[in-house]
């Protein structure tokens, strides 16, 4: 989903790169200086997911987790998503830093969407059935706008890319479904195991109670 | 590992000062990525090659890592040639190609394999520890470059554990599959992947307050502009401000 240097008219480059400041701007103001460790896993969960393969027929697709990273951070997937995204740049080539700023927004902004659509489904005292339909709608619906906003992004540059657009969002159709079940299923494993992680409560656990250290 | 920076080497490029790099990368990225006009952007892809030619970057590893950046430019050629309206340059059945769109793809192309030449060379040969400090001396808050240290320390403690995982899997006989059992598995797969590493990480961070940590990381490298910095930065910003100009008489 990481649209290449060149490709894009300046256009959709400035306001991708604007509207990613603006966002980053707001994830940062509600990013406490103790988070940022914490934060910093789920970028680096965002990285690595896309070295995830999932197997479909003789394909297989990659997991994207805008969907679980927005139900977790809100606002804050902006930052996170960007540092995720810079970081693939550097070391993989995937986009640039021209497309920085729209791919950032082609990920991030349907993350804080989903946030605040499903994220009251996926609290600790949820019912289960609402749980699972809520991480599933918020992972399906993250990369359903992702593909949607890649799309558009190529149709604004011009009108030419439509067919190609069209294509890019038809192929995140099987992944939408996918996500969202991997995101439902992975959301209630964290319910179980770990739900600091899920309540966003997981920040003063970081800097003041003493752990037990194993390991 | 899945994740290295190229530090091959003790090459010109490879010993100058990461902001020069980082400021001319980005100008010259910015520059390139507007501009339209051929000369403009097969000078620039030129240009391209005689960095990576000083930087002494080995062709194969270049070629490898251009090989992800063609991706989608390869999609394109099957697409942009026919929807783009104009004169008629051969045609496939019901399918018109067009001069206008054949041109328009391949400025793309060139484009996009200018840039990101010149961002192998320049900056992914630099390691990411220098480029995080050059970032935060270039004015890029605080917040973010110490989100892209922790970030980049946990990627590797990620695939580690992904790797671990997998192995353990595949010791029990997991075979990916397109069926339920093998997306629960992989669901339950990062699930366990975020536990680990919270964990491991609340560790880390632990340790690092016990450390005495208080918000701040220091770099053990010095950045100093010498004169070859400043050579290169002047040369590179005369080279690119020619670019702008040349597309900008171009057009009108």
């Amino acid at each position: 989903m990481h649209i290449s240097e060149g490709v894009l008219s300046p256009g959709v480059l400035i306001a991708g790169a604007g509207l990613t400041a603006a966002g980053v701007a707001v994830g940062l103001r509600r990013l406490e200086n103790e988070e940022i460790p914490s934060v910093g896993i789920l970028s680096a969960a965002f990285f690595v997911a896309s070295l995830v393969h999932v197997p479909v027929g003789p394909s297989s697709v990659h997991l994207i987790l805008n969907g679980l990273l927005g139900l977790i951070l809100g606002w804050k997937a902006f930052p996170a998503i960007l540092v995720g995204l810079a970081l693939q740049a550097l070391l993989f080539q995937f986009g640039g830093i021209t497309t920085l700023g729209v791919n950032t927004l082609n990920m991030a902004l349907p993350a804080v969407v989903c946030h605040y659509l499903f994220s009251w489904g996926v609290g600790i005292g949820a019912r289960r059935l609402v749980f699972i339909l809520s991480a599933f709608a918020g992972g399906c619906c993250a990369v359903f706008l992702s593909s949607m906003l890649v799309g558009f992004s190529l149709y604004l540059t011009g009108e030419a890319f439509l067919p190609v657009a069209k294509v890019v969002v038809a192929a995140h159709l099987p992944v939408m479904v996918i996500e969202g079940g991997l995101t439902a299923v992975c959301a209630l494993f964290l319910r179980q195991v770990k739900p600091e992680l899920l309540e966003g409560a997981y920040v003063p656990k970081l800097s003041s109670q003493p752990q037990n250290g194993s390991g | 590992m899945i994740v290295k920076e190229f530090a091959a080497g003790d090459s010109l490029i490879q010993r100058l000062d990461p902001r020069v790099k980082i400021v001319v990368a980005t100008l010259f990225s910015v520059v390139v990525a507007v501009s339209t006009q051929w000369v403009v952007l097969v000078l620039a892809l030129a240009l391209g090659f005689c960095i990576v030619q000083v930087a002494g970057v080995p062709m194969k590893e270049l070629i490898r890592r251009l090989v992800p950046v063609n991706g989608l430019i390869t999609f394109l050629w099957f697409f942009l040639p026919f929807t783009f309206e104009g004169e008629s340059l051969f045609s496939i059945g019901p399918l018109v190609a067009t001069r206008e769109g054949v041109y328009y793809v391949a400025r793309i192309s060139i484009k996009s394999n200018a840039i990101m030449v010149v961002l192998i060379t320049l900056i992914a040969s630099t390691s990411i520890f220098t480029l995080g400090h050059a970032m935060y001396e270039l004015g890029i808050p605080k917040k973010i470059t110490h989100l892209f240290f922790f970030t980049y320390r946990y990627i590797h403690v990620m695939h580690h554990e992904y790797l671990r995982l997998v192995n353990a899997m595949k010791i029990r006989g997991f075979r990916p599959r397109t069926n339920m059992h093998t997306y629960k598995a992989l669901a339950y797969l990062v699930g366990m992947l975020f536990v680990k590493s919270y964990e491991r990480a609340e560790r880390v961070y632990n340790a690092m307050l016990c450390r005495g940590f208080r918000g701040r990381l220091y770099s053990l490298s010095q950045f100093s502009m010498k004169t070859i910095d400043i050579i290169f930065l002047i040369l590179m910003l005369a080279v690119i401000l020619g670019l702008v100009v040349l597309e900008w008489t171009r057009i009108a």
